[in-house]
């Protein structure tokens, strides 16, 4: 063995594979989007914690709440609309028509989800509003956290009344979201008495730490390292949809108002940006906008504002940053009009998905039938034949009664000639059209016999027919099986 | 190990001095994380040999602090079980026969514990759907040997036929051939008569005459003058379309020869009233029931 000199090993050094949080103090800031950002959170918010105490009369005997999932039971009501388990695929139809709606948002103005809506902003806004309430603006903050162990006293109170005060929203949010699950002022009463189910508690034990912890630390990092949306969204967008903009066309070269006015007074060109920093300092993400489009930008608007303040107080127009698209910028540049295409084959095509499949949805609610029938036929025997050398059939009949009233129905079968037909346990004075009574809002399970002569059904099998006539009503429901000979 | 200090170049690791063809074994130290989680395991199961029921002894085994036992879990369990149907069941066994069927919530409970209580004591001999087998009869037919009401399936689950039990079905069907009475061609022509009976096709040179005589003198008392059977007796009725053994003129021979007396059980000791009860109306909804 010859001793060789020792191998060296090539590792890429891509560096630390997590980078340590930014953290992030976002300025408070008037205007426009910030005006539209708060009205959009009371509405969210509200309808949120208000919607479970919504009452709606459904009559006697069925919940009086206007949306709920009544998982015990099976079933969820939202206003008009009752729906069984197996109605869950409207769920889908209301997911694919929530997708194509973020879809149209997105190619109209970017992001709107992320900046307005998202519950993941509208919490962190509120928490950040907390935050500034009690330990003030970003300046202060920054000082206040750098300045780590002085007014010892004074800080400690701070945090515990922003924690105290967050904590306290994070338990609203959990309580607010288990009231959607069961009768909300019964249960707001049981919970105050501490006398509700363990399981709420466990519910908003769960949505308390969650929304404590996405909003009150995670924050930005939820929506630049968790969420799928900014990834989606860019495969989404395209040259005519509006995102917020800095539009550099007008912007550089950046420089102080001083240094502007000799520039532009020496003929050299000079932006009307003079980089301030306050886009940054209000970015609720920590970046900077003026580094164009990117991951990190919920586009919520809040730099328009920010700039515009700044654009008011030293003259210059309003807009340097606002919702624009490359296409302007360069028209603008070669000095042409810009122009706004809302209205594009896009556009067009996700409305009109939204319309298709909302319309499908809609028909599907008012057609469907409020009573059905399923059949399953006895495997065990499958077939009997009797003394008399006729033929019998049993079946396993499920009859769902959709309405919120009892209804009589009558049972008929077609198929196999001078068949008869017997419910196990039913003294009808129909003898040969049996009806029963169906519960209000239940399904109801029946012992089916079909009995036929041997030598009228000599086939080995015949399709049969049971059809429900709803007596008072006149609707009608079916489902099909055969009439096998042993 | 002391003297081993040679050092590997490519990994900067020391050997143990171990080697193979030239190969040495690296001394690569397991993660600290990974020994101890193994000594905490070793902790942990020194906790519990303690709290649960862990050492075989000869006759025994050790108990643990708190005598936990899964047995004990299935029984609790099971009492548990059995408390939750409580209410229902003594519902079950107050109520009339005829009524049970009448109330829905009453069938649908009858009908539940009788499936599974069929399944458990019935099926082996009857089928998992009571459709019967040779010499087994089905019960989903409207044939009955001992009457088809529920009071009469009742009392059918409950003492048996020929099962020793004092209020049993009795009178089984004498060994005509065994026995001597009747000879080998007045065999072949009463089997021929039942098949006549039934309107199955008759043997060749069968006596119409003769098989009428030898079935009033020896079977009607019983199956009756015209064949329609006596369900006091557990004498099947011979005209219909449904055979037990079999109506083929061999298997018919067979019968009238050796007889027939199948047995079943009484369960009226083994189960309790509202279970013979809840077997009972599912015997009866099966199909067949009068």
């Amino acid at each position: 063995m010859t001793k060789s000199a020792p191998i060296e090993l090539q590792f890429d050094d891509d560096g630390p594979l997590y980078v340590a949080q930014k953290k992030v103090y976002p300025q408070s800031v008037q205007g426009t989007f910030r005006r539209i950002k708060w009205g959009l959170m009371a509405v969210c918010l509200g309808v949120y914690y208000l919607l479970p105490f919504v009452r709606w009369n459904r009559g006697v005997g069925a919940p009086d709440q206007a949306v709920l999932v009544d998982l015990p039971n099976s079933r969820f009501y939202f206003f008009f609309i009752e729906l069984w388990p197996q109605e869950v695929y409207y769920f889908t139809g209301l997911l694919i028509v929530a997708a194509l709606t973020l879809f149209l948002m997105n190619s109209v103005g970017g992001r709107i989800w992320c900046g307005y809506l998202c519950p993941q902003t509208v919490w962190t806004d509120l928490f950040y509003a907390v935050e500034r309430w009690v330990e003030g603006d970003r300046r202060e903050r920054m000082r206040k956290d750098a300045a780590r162990g002085t007014r010892k006293l004074q800080r400690f109170a701070e945090i515990v009344l922003k924690h105290s005060i967050w904590l306290m929203i994070a338990w609203w949010t959990g309580g607010a979201w288990v009231l959607y699950f069961n009768d909300a002022p019964t249960l707001v009463k049981q919970l105050v008495t501490f006398q509700a189910p363990m399981l709420a508690y466990i519910w908003i034990a769960i949505l308390t730490a969650t929304t404590y912890l996405l909003a009150g630390f995670m924050r930005e990092q939820v929506c630049v390292y968790m969420c799928p949306w900014p990834r989606i969204q860019a495969a989404l967008t395209d040259e005519w949809a509006l995102n917020v903009t800095y539009k550099y066309d007008r912007g550089e070269k950046r420089t102080s108002l001083k240094k502007a006015n000799e520039l532009r007074a020496s003929g050299v060109t000079a932006g009307d940006c003079i980089d301030c920093y306050q886009c940054v300092a209000v970015c609720p993400t920590g970046i900077d906008i003026r580094d164009g489009s990117q991951l990190g930008c919920i586009q919520c608007g809040l730099c328009i504002d920010a700039c515009d303040t700044v654009m008011a107080k030293i003259g210059r127009e309003p807009r340097l940053i606002g919702y624009d698209n490359d296409i302007n910028i360069q028209r603008r540049q070669a000095g042409k009009p810009p122009i706004y295409r809302i209205v594009r084959p896009r556009t067009i095509v996700y409305t009109v998905l939204i319309a298709a499949v909302g319309a499908i949805m809609l028909y599907a609610l008012m057609t469907r039938s409020l009573l059905d029938i399923n059949v399953l036929h006895d495997r065990n025997p499958v077939a009997v034949k009797l003394s008399d050398g006729s033929i019998r059939n049993a079946y396993t009949v499920r009859l769902l009664n959709k309405r919120g009233f009892d209804r009589v129905i009558a049972i008929d079968i077609d198929g196999p000639v001078n068949a008869t037909v017997h419910v196990v346990g039913a003294d009808s004075v129909t003898p040969d059209r049996p009806m029963i009574v169906l519960g209000r809002d239940q399904t109801t399970e029946l012992r089916l016999l079909v009995t036929a002569p041997g030598e009228s059904n000599p086939q080995k099998s015949i399709p049969v027919r049971f059809r429900v006539t709803d007596i008072g009503l006149g609707e009608v429901a079916s489902a099909t099986d055969n009439f096998v000979s042993p | 190990m002391a003297e081993h200090h040679e050092i590997d170049q490519v990994t900067g690791t020391t050997t143990t001095g171990h080697q193979w063809d030239g190969i040495k074994e690296l001394n690569t130290p397991l993660p600290r994380w990974w020994v101890i989680t193994f000594y905490i395991t070793i902790v942990w199961a020194v906790g519990y040999w303690i709290v649960y029921p862990s050492w075989p002894l000869l006759t025994t085994h050790t108990t643990g602090l708190f005598g936990y036992s899964t047995r004990a879990d299935v029984a609790v369990e099971l009492a548990n079980l059995e408390k939750l149907r409580g209410d229902k069941m003594v519902k079950l066994g107050a109520a009339p026969l005829a009524e049970i069927e009448r109330d829905p919530a009453l069938l649908a409970l009858a009908r539940a514990r009788g499936k599974t209580v069929f399944g458990d004591n019935c099926a082996p001999c009857h089928g998992s759907g009571g459709a019967g087998a040779k010499g087994y009869p089905n019960l989903n037919d409207d044939e009955w040997l001992w009457g088809g009401s529920l009071d009469q399936i009742l009392q059918t689950i409950q003492f048996g036929v020929r099962s020793g039990h004092a209020k049993s079905h009795e009178s089984a069907m004498l060994a005509f051939g065994k026995e001597g009475v009747l000879k080998k061609d007045q065999i072949v022509t009463v089997a021929n008569h039942v098949r006549s009976l039934a309107g199955l096709p008759t043997g060749k040179g069968f006596n119409a005459a003769e098989g009428a005589k030898i079935f009033a003198d020896n079977c009607a008392s019983c199956h009756g003058d015209a064949g329609k059977g006596n369900q006091e007796l557990g004498a099947p009725d011979l005209t219909d379309k449904i055979w037990l053994y079999g109506s083929d003129e061999a298997t018919l021979i067979e019968t009238v020869s050796n007889g027939r007396a199948g047995v079943m059980p009484a369960w009226v000791e083994r189960l309790d009233p509202a279970t013979l009860k809840a077997l009972a109306v599912y015997v009866h909804s099966l199909g067949g029931g009068k």
